[in-house]
């Protein structure tokens, strides 16, 4: 799958600039606690999640993220949407929650990320 | 005082014999870790495992050292006085150091514990204090030392390798 797949799959709004749409989403996984986060993503992942602070953009120094998105209408500060276009990291909003949004990607086929 | 040790038993020689040396590190490392600064917090291990990243360590080493650093430091921004946190680069490990200024741990044995946390709820709202912070830096680590006490400073340290056993 790729990340166009996932914006027209969600309906997601892109809130960054100059990020490839092409790029490949190999696997997915959806959290609220950083910890959680941090100890299953072990691949490039694709983050489902409805934290909005700079520490969410803060993971992606720590571990590989694909891209991140934001469910249920969530949408960060303009201060933390800098943060992830400095690192080119793509940030979705979608309207849909995080057990809709994870359904819809589970059915297109994007596999769990191993944990 | 209490204290808590875990040693990954792939390299009890290795560790055993670093408690005992003075070796004199590559390259040190320098932070200070302020009070609920949740804005600028996990800027010291992304700046670690950048370095790291430079001098050629592996990317599952690297992840293991900036989940480790990063929830350490967390650990210092979220429930402390603030403090610091000294990063010693070796040819075949990294060792780091996050030191606060209290108030310290009350039961080590039960901060280890998953699921134990005392984090207040505006700590909880941003995603941390699900209580999986030192389970977590013990997991990605090849050896965890931390000393403390009730209204002291607590000392947390890391030691990983590079090569994977």
């Amino acid at each position: 799958m790729k990340l166009s797949d996932v914006i027209t799959a969600l309906e997601a709004e892109l809130l960054v600039t100059g990020v490839s749409l092409e790029i490949d989403v190999p696997c997915a996984f959806g959290s609220d606690l950083i910890s959680d986060i941090l100890m299953c993503t072990k691949e490039s992942t694709l983050l489902l999640t409805g934290i909005t602070n700079h520490q969410i953009i803060r993971l992606s120094d720590m571990i590989d993220l694909t891209a991140i998105v934001f469910v249920r209408g969530k949408k960060p500060s303009e201060d933390i949407i800098k943060m992830a276009q400095d690192r080119e990291m793509p940030l979705l909003t979608t309207k849909f929650t995080m057990y809709q949004s994870s359904g819809i990607l589970y059915n297109l086929g994007l596999r769990s990320c191993k944990i | 005082m209490s204290e808590y040790t875990y040693i990954n038993p792939k390299f009890e020689k290795e560790i055993n014999e670093f408690s005992k040396k003075t070796l004199v590190p590559e390259l040190t490392l320098n932070y200070d870790i302020k009070v609920r600064d949740f804005v600028n917090t996990g800027n010291a291990s992304a700046d670690i495992k950048l370095t790291l990243k430079r001098l050629g360590v592996s990317s599952p080493v690297l992840r293991r050292v900036a989940i480790s650093s990063y929830e350490a430091e967390i650990n210092i921004t979220a429930h402390s006085k603030g403090g610091n946190i000294i990063c010693n680069v070796y040819p075949e490990f990294v060792h780091i150091q996050f030191k606060d200024k209290g108030p310290g741990l009350k039961d080590i044995e039960q901060a280890m514990i998953p699921g134990w946390s005392t984090a207040d709820d505006a700590v909880r709202e941003m995603g941390f204090g699900a209580g999986l912070g030192l389970p977590n830096i013990k997991k990605n680590s090849d050896y965890l030392h931390i000393v403390s006490a009730e209204n002291s400073p607590t000392l947390v340290e890391i030691l990983i390798f590079y090569i994977e056993k």
